[in-house]
């Protein structure tokens, strides 16, 4: 099914490129627009086939130094489960200690990402 | 009698500025180095940036602020740096005595040979903008709801406005978002963000939260807790104009308006201030006014990228080794003055005849230029100019110069020309 | 049963329980905010006044000069900061150079001392950043400064060392004379008492009604201020003010006994009683006054405004004494300027009254004279800090950046008798969250100690009232 033309704001770099993207019939890309570098392609094509983002957030830990572990999924999940995924670590609880790296929870939301630990939190 | 410590080098703070300062002083034979760092932690504001995008041009690779503090946090300890947690410095004195408390050591006198400022920078908060209205609980800036999230592990609204289009603004706008709040709207006085635009798409954007330009909040409401705010659009000259007030029902202002170089210390120890952005005046070799006293990243000028506060800290911490091992840069050094539409310069005076085939010079500008040049002149001699696309007052310029241009010159002026 | 409740916790009510807690009395003070000095007591010029500016023969003269008089000893008693740093009132061209004389007359009449007219030229010698347009002025020796809030906090922390029940949180709602005693009828309970004072600032009307009292009524009145920071002290030596008027003494500049700069009050009647908010044209209107005194006034160097809601006495004298509507409750209300200064004059002489109208007080045995001193570290000298440090760690722990308060401090100033237990409360006592910053810095910090030391969750601590919740949630499962 044909999609409707949508712009693209080019994160790549301060210039922020608004790129047009006009579709075929068949759905897939017919014409990027109003790039100034290679980067704006490939952002643009990503950002309408399958927009995806890295999210970062907190875990509680139990016995530590702090309360909370920061952490961030191990590759970027789909744009629209972000909020999903917050929800999920909303009870998660870990234990201390925690180390840069550690997996905190596995293949959150069956992404196929892991919750990955971003601190350190000695235990206490 | 007051009982003093020597030390070759103490550091006054321990976020990515000190760190890394200290890092470079000690690969260059400084072992009697202190960090005197008042949190509980090491990494600074880092901590609590658990966003990504660090470390990009450091490592080539976009990690959360926690992890880009740790490598250096690691890199420190591995190198066997003291660093003193929980320890606030009270003053600087002139002749290099540091006065620290903490609950474990008391108060402890440090007598440096050299020090490196290294303090940040703080938020503005309501009053530098004027903000009048009532005084209810529920009106906060950016960085302490970021705090109270990221670190206390406390959601602290359940509706806000955001006033200001910084980058932690944005930053918060996302981080609400995912946790529930619902956030209405930012507002930017400017016609433009301050923000990176990167953070504008994916924190603004990517949510549906509307950004409105040339818009203020002109009135708090509320007695106990905020209730809501009455914004308005401005004119020109930034003045709400009548007629336009709108009422937004919320329970949170988060005030994300700027950001100030810490300077209380620096000016308690004569320090010299630069008036226009209340950071330090220093020389390519990151030393203040003072002699031995050096000071790098936040608390010279904000910076955009933590990326650039460590390249600039090498270069203190560097340099503030040289200084202990009596290596004196004896040049000549010249003036580097900012004109035309450009607010600072750091360094302000830079060296000639030194061993090096560049030197990096950072600035920012005061308003959004497409399509112009940057221009650095020598009396009506033009030296160099480069062309950009874009700049805008959210990003840090930074260009190189030539080490022969400088040597050649008798003054450096950086400005724009559209 | 109390024998006497105190109605309101601001300046009046402090010192009125203070001096009552001299004798064998149960007494209670009861606060319609969490912590004292909510009202006017928290938000005024925080000013020690000579007493040349009320009409001779009045309460405010009277209660004025004494107040001056016991200032000195009661800040020593209290332990909190006093300076005479004298004022001046400043006069632009002849009517004013007039009243300026007129002044000093009347001032001598009160029974002012060490007053005196000096020229323009003297004055710029002694404040050289005064207006050169100002002819003359009236210089009062006596005049200080003082912090207003820290005077009704010590004050009842004081009396309540001293057995005074305080009651926080406790809105009046309605009375009942039960013929042998009040019953007072609180959102928090019911409670009964032989006699009540009424010391309820803005609401002190409405309390005196609750008896059938309507002979007098309150006008609130709004100031709105500015502070500036420290970096601008010195930018005056002592008070300036402009001439007075019938709205009140004018438009001040004066240092603060914190070594901040403040500018205001305006001066607007209000509907709203509780209409505390800073206003566009307030504020602007404060600092057009202060540069008419002092040109080279810098707002730029604003860190904070704020407004205050004072208590206009319809009857144009302070109301102190037995109601003729009820024997039982004594009003000490309209407490507008010179309040602060007359506080503990006005209790001296409410107190006085109560005798005579035949209620019994028999000295206590044991009467703790003074609130002791709060640590400081900052200003101690190394040795003294790290004996205190080696003692109670806590003190080596800075919280507030900006004044360099330690939490030691914080929690001295939460465990004292009607201690903090709202984020103001602390600010008001040791001034963590009142420096250039505003908070930014030190707000989380001492959050997490109220709730540590009152042993409740984070979400529970408040600004200032009930409703002021400073977070909504744990952000994960606790």
């Amino acid at each position: 099914m044909k999609r409707e033309d949508t712009v693209i704001t080019c994160i790549a770099c301060p210039n922020g490129c608004d790129i047009k993207v006009s579709f075929a019939e068949d759905g897939s890309i017919a014409k990027l627009e109003g790039y100034k570098c290679k980067n704006g392609i490939t952002y643009a094509t990503a950002e309408v086939t399958a927009p995806e983002r890295i999210l970062t957030s907190s875990v509680a830990v139990v016995g530590g130094e702090f309360k909370l572990a920061s952490v961030k999924t191990s590759k970027p999940i789909p744009k629209g489960m972000m909020k999903d995924a917050v929800k999920a670590l909303y009870s998660v609880k870990v234990n201390a200690p925690v180390k840069v790296g550690d997996v905190l929870v596995e293949n959150i939301l069956g992404t196929g990402a892991d919750i990955v630990s971003t601190c350190v939190v000695e235990k206490v | 009698m007051d009982i003093c410590i020597d030390k070759d080098l103490v550091i006054v703070g321990g976020g990515p500025a000190g760190l890394a300062a200290a890092i470079t002083a000690k690969e260059n034979g400084i072992d009697d180095i202190v960090i005197i760092e008042r949190d509980k932690y090491a990494g600074g504001v880092l901590r609590q940036c658990i966003h990504d995008g660090f470390g990009l041009q450091m490592f080539g690779e976009r990690l959360t602020g926690p992890e880009y503090a740790a490598r250096y946090e690691e890199k420190a300890k591995e190198l066997g740096i003291e660093i003193k947690l929980n320890t606030f410095v009270l003053d600087i004195t002139g002749d290099k005595i540091v006065r620290t408390v903490s609950p474990d050591d008391g108060m402890v006198f440090y007598k440096a040979k050299a020090i490196v400022l290294a303090m940040g920078c703080r938020e503005k908060s309501r009053p530098a903008i004027m903000l009048t209205g009532e005084r209810p609980a529920g009106v906060y800036t950016a960085g302490l709801v970021q705090r109270l999230i990221n670190i206390d592990g406390f959601v602290p609204g359940k509706e806000a406005v955001i006033l200001g289009s910084g980058d932690i603004g944005l930053i918060m706008a996302r981080r609400l978002t995912l946790e529930g709040v619902n956030v209405k709207a930012v507002y930017e006085l400017m016609s433009y963000s301050s923000g990176l635009k990167r953070n504008i798409v994916q924190c603004l954007d990517d949510y549906g939260i509307p950004l409105y330009l040339d818009h203020t909040v002109v009135n708090i409401h509320g007695k106990d807790r905020v209730t809501g705010v009455t914004v308005a659009k401005v004119d020109e000259k930034k003045q709400p104009i009548p007629g336009t007030e709108e009422y937004v029902q919320c329970d949170m202002l988060v005030l994300s308006v700027g950001l100030i170089p810490e300077n209380e210390l620096s000016k308690g120890a004569g320090v010299e201030l630069n008036p226009v952005t209340g950071g330090l005046f220093v020389d390519d070799n990151m030393s203040t006014n003072m002699d031995g006293v050096f000071a790098c990243g936040n608390v010279v000028h904000v910076h955009d990228l933590v990326d650039f506060v460590t390249i600039e800290s090498n270069n203190a911490g560097k340099c503030a080794a040289d200084y202990i091992k009596g290596k004196k840069n004896e040049g000549e050094a010249i003036e580097v003055i900012p004109e035309n539409g450009v607010r600072y310069v750091v360094p302000s005076t830079v060296h000639k005849n030194c061993d090096r085939k560049t030197a990096d010079f950072m600035f920012r500008v005061g308003k959004v230029y497409k399509d112009a040049r940057i221009t650095v002149y020598d009396g009506d001699r033009l030296v160099r100019s480069f062309k950009k696309s874009i700049l805008t007052p959210g990003e840090m310029e930074k260009i190189k110069l030539a080490q022969m241009d400088i040597d050649s010159a008798s003054q450096l002026r950086i400005g724009i020309e559209e | 049963m109390y024998d006497i409740f105190i109605i309101g916790s601001g300046v009046s009510g402090g010192f009125i329980a203070l001096e009552l807690s001299k004798y064998d009395l149960k007494i209670a003070i009861a606060e319609k905010s969490l912590d004292p000095a909510n009202g006017c007591s928290r938000a005024n010029s925080g000013i020690v006044h000579g007493g040349y500016d009320p009409i001779p023969g009045t309460l405010k003269a009277k209660l004025n000069v004494r107040g001056t008089e016991m200032m000195l000893e009661m800040a020593e008693r209290l332990h909190i900061d006093y300076d005479r740093c004298g004022a001046y009132v400043i006069a632009f061209g002849e009517d004013d150079d007039k009243k300026a004389y007129e002044l000093y007359q009347r001032g001598l009449t009160n029974g002012v001392e060490h007053l005196s007219i000096v020229s323009g030229d003297e004055l710029l010698k002694r404040e050289p950043n005064i207006s050169k347009d100002v002819t003359s002025a009236l210089h009062s020796g006596t005049t200080g400064i003082i912090s207003p809030y820290k005077m009704a906090i010590a004050s009842t922390e004081l009396a309540c060392t001293n057995g005074v029940e305080f009651l926080r949180a406790h809105t009046v709602i309605g009375m009942e004379d039960m013929g042998d005693y009040i019953r007072i009828d609180t959102d928090k309970g019911v409670y009964e008492a032989k006699y009540v004072v009424n010391a309820a600032g803005v609401n002190s009307a409405k309390i005196a009604r609750m008896l059938g009292d309507d002979s007098f009524d309150i006008i609130a009145r709004k100031g709105e201020y500015l502070i500036l920071d420290k970096s601008e002290s010195g930018i005056v030596n002592s008070v300036i003010f402009q001439m007075p008027s019938k709205m009140g003494k004018g438009i001040l500049v004066s240092p603060t006994i914190d070594g901040n700069v403040l500018l205001g009050p305006t001066s607007h009647n209000v509907d709203d009683m509780y209409d505390k908010s800073t206003t566009k044209d307030g504020i602007a209107e404060a600092i057009r006054g202060a540069k008419r005194s002092v040109p080279t006034v810098n707002e730029r160097k604003l860190i904070t405004m704020f407004a205050g809601v004072r208590s206009v006495p319809t009857t144009g004298d302070f109301v102190i004494g037995q109601s003729k509507a009820n024997p039982r409750l004594f009003n000490v209300a309209g407490i507008e300027s010179p309040g602060l200064t007359s506080s503990p004059a006005i209790a001296e002489y409410l107190v006085g009254i109560m005798k005579d109208c035949g209620i019994e007080m028999s000295t206590k045995k044991t009467y703790v004279m003074n609130r002791p001193a709060e640590k400081k570290p900052r200003l101690m000298s190394q040795a003294d800090a790290n004996a205190l440090i080696a003692k109670e760690p806590a003190y080596g722990k800075i919280v507030c950046r900006c004044e360099q308060v330690t939490e030691g401090e914080i929690l001295d100033a939460i465990r004292r008798p009607a201690g903090a237990v709202t984020v103001d409360g602390v600010k008001m006592r040791v001034r963590a969250g009142m420096g250039r910053c505003q908070g930014g810095f030190c707000t989380s910090r001492v959050i997490e100690i109220l709730a540590r030391e009152l042993g409740v969750s984070q979400t529970e601590i408040r600004k200032q009232n009930e409703d002021s919740k400073m977070l909504y949630r744990t952000l994960r499962e606790e």
